[in-house]
């Protein structure tokens, strides 16, 4: 009698299926609860990689409610590698999807934040220009320069205060979020991500210049959107997270 | 001055599974902790903090890299970027050891984070050597293959776990690594003798020893049913039997395993002391 490892992952991700013939004891019985240890590990240490993943999550939906809603989602979308770093990537819409979760509709926009805070961990190093690469410029050529931004740097534009939700969730005596939409722009300054509020319009001049636009070119995108966009602000955001590593200016 | 040829293989002392949160204390206060294993998994990023510590800690001690998702026994070929990523690792870091599994992990592509059982058959010895040749190939180096831990058996099995082992090193060329607390665990969890097991390894092919803790539970029949769990100390039973391995094995090297619930340094370090007056009774 052999037992193939379809048969084998089928009743261990399922404990309504039985134990296939086959796997015994030592006095050849049948192995009962000994195949339980396998049912365990998986979705304990499934399970256990979704509360590191997304700690605020976590949080926010209470432990039981966290073990409950991981031991659905390994079922459904089981690691597609053994990068258990990464693992987590479908659970924004997973959470999104959930019937019972809709009164909660900002959870997916902070699974997704804690997912860039993960990439951003694990991204590549990259040397940032200083400042003052950037001050000499004069401003004609500033505005007909192309930056290059760290592997690290994401942005995540959402319709729920995420930021504001993720620092009360994760600071002491942070302010409680104020219902309104936010964009994050995710750096690594050292080795540490750091998750920051973006002014209006940054996301859009960020994500312009990431598809390859001039500063200038993505700054009339930015303010054709939104006419406060404020430029030196963004730019003094992605100057302190270490995310601007090249400067190439036109001719 | 660091003496990096002297990392190149990795002592018969005491060594522990390294833990980001033990980063500062290893360095000041080593103790009898003499080289490190990581995961390679958990070091598969493109940088960061991860690989900023790996290339400080391997200047200053041997290192081993230890394979938790390669899957050299699933039905299956072996996943070609998994393999690509490996000799990635292992051709940067250069560490002082390779080793894997005989345990599957991954099948029709979903990764289950746990190492699972195989028969022990002529088909399943032939496709794990077709897999260890391919990853040795791969990364340009022998690797050391690890005794899994067994909860159950399988029915099907015609040949003893030592025997499977020892096979699949003289067909590969691989060497192999004992856990003597799986061993301690198997042992218990299918009645049989572990001195009996270490009796008939090949001791010559071990190139690294691991300890760990395991957990107690029960069968259906109220048996003891131990479980490897990395999350507390060497049990007294599982030092005898590391004693009476290196006995016969003479010293080799010695890690230990605390992966759950890890304790403060002092602690984890006092279970490599331990190992280290192991390894002095043993004559050389």
């Amino acid at each position: 009698m052999s037992v193939t490892q379809t048969e084998f992952t089928r009743a261990m991700m399922d404990a309504g299926q039985p134990v296939p013939d086959g796997l015994i004891d030592h006095q050849a019985q049948p192995a009962g609860r000994r195949f339980s240890v396998y049912r365990n590990n998986v979705a304990v240490s499934l399970t256990d990689a979704m509360h590191s993943a997304f700690p605020v999550i976590a949080k926010l939906l209470g432990k039981q409610n966290m073990d409950g809603l991981a031991g659905i989602y390994l079922r459904q979308h089981p690691p597609s590698s053994p990068l258990m770093m990464f693992y987590g990537e479908h659970f924004p819409a997973f959470l999104e999807g959930m019937q019972q979760l809709k009164h909660l509709g900002y959870l997916g926009d902070v699974a997704r934040l804690e997912l860039a805070l993960r990439r951003a961990y694990h991204a590549a190093d990259a040397a940032p220009i200083t400042p003052d690469a950037l001050g000499a410029l004069p401003p004609d050529q500033l505005m007909n320069t192309w930056l290059t931004l760290a592997p690290a740097v994401q942005v995540i534009c959402s319709p729920w205060p995420v930021h504001a939700i993720w620092r009360f969730n994760t600071e002491d005596g942070a302010p409680k979020p104020e219902p309104q939409a936010q964009d994050v722009l995710v750096t690594r300054p050292e080795f540490d991500p750091i998750p920051q509020a973006l002014p209006l319009g940054g996301a859009l001049w960020i994500r312009a210049l990431m598809k390859g636009a001039t500063i200038g070119e993505a700054l009339e995108q930015a303010a054709a959107a939104d006419e406060t966009f404020d430029l030196g602000a963004t730019l003094a955001l992605l100057l302190q997270g270490h995310a601007i590593t090249g400067l190439d200016s036109k001719g | 001055m660091l003496d990096t040829a002297a990392h190149d293989r990795l002592p018969a002392a005491p060594g522990v599974g390294y833990k980001p949160q033990h980063f500062a204390q290893i360095t000041a206060e080593p103790g009898s902790v003499k080289w490190l294993e990581i995961h390679a998994e958990n070091y598969m990023g493109d940088g960061g903090r991860p690989i900023a510590q790996l290339r400080h800690l391997s200047e200053r001690f041997a290192m081993s890299v230890h394979g938790v998702g390669l899957s050299i026994g699933g039905e299956g070929a072996l996943d070609a970027d998994h393999l690509a990523r490996l000799k990635h690792l292992v051709g940067w870091l250069n560490p002082a050891s390779f080793s894997e599994h005989l345990a599957w992990s991954t099948h029709d592509s979903h990764f289950y984070n746990d190492l699972l059982p195989l028969p022990y058959t002529d088909t399943s010895l032939q496709r794990i050597c077709d897999h260890i040749d391919e990853l040795q190939d791969t990364i340009g180096r022998r690797m050391l293959l690890e005794n899994p831990s067994s909860y159950l058996a399988f029915a099907e099995s015609t040949w003893s776990e030592p025997e499977f082992l020892a096979e699949i090193s003289r067909r590969t060329g691989c060497g192999l690594l004992l856990d003597v607390n799986n061993v301690f665990v198997s042992a218990t969890n299918l009645d049989f003798s572990p001195q009996g097991y270490i009796d008939a390894f090949p001791l010559d092919k071990v190139g690294e020893i691991h300890l760990g803790g395991h957990d107690e539970d029960e069968d259906d029949h109220g048996r003891p049913l131990l479980i490897d769990s990395h999350g507390r100390e060497v049990v007294d039973p599982v030092w005898a039997l590391l004693d009476y391995t290196l006995a016969k094995s003479g010293p080799k090297p010695v890690l230990i395993e605390w992966d759950n619930d890890v304790p403060d340094w002092p602690v984890l370090e006092a279970e490599a002391a331990r190992a280290a007056t192991a390894l002095e009774r043993v004559p050389a």
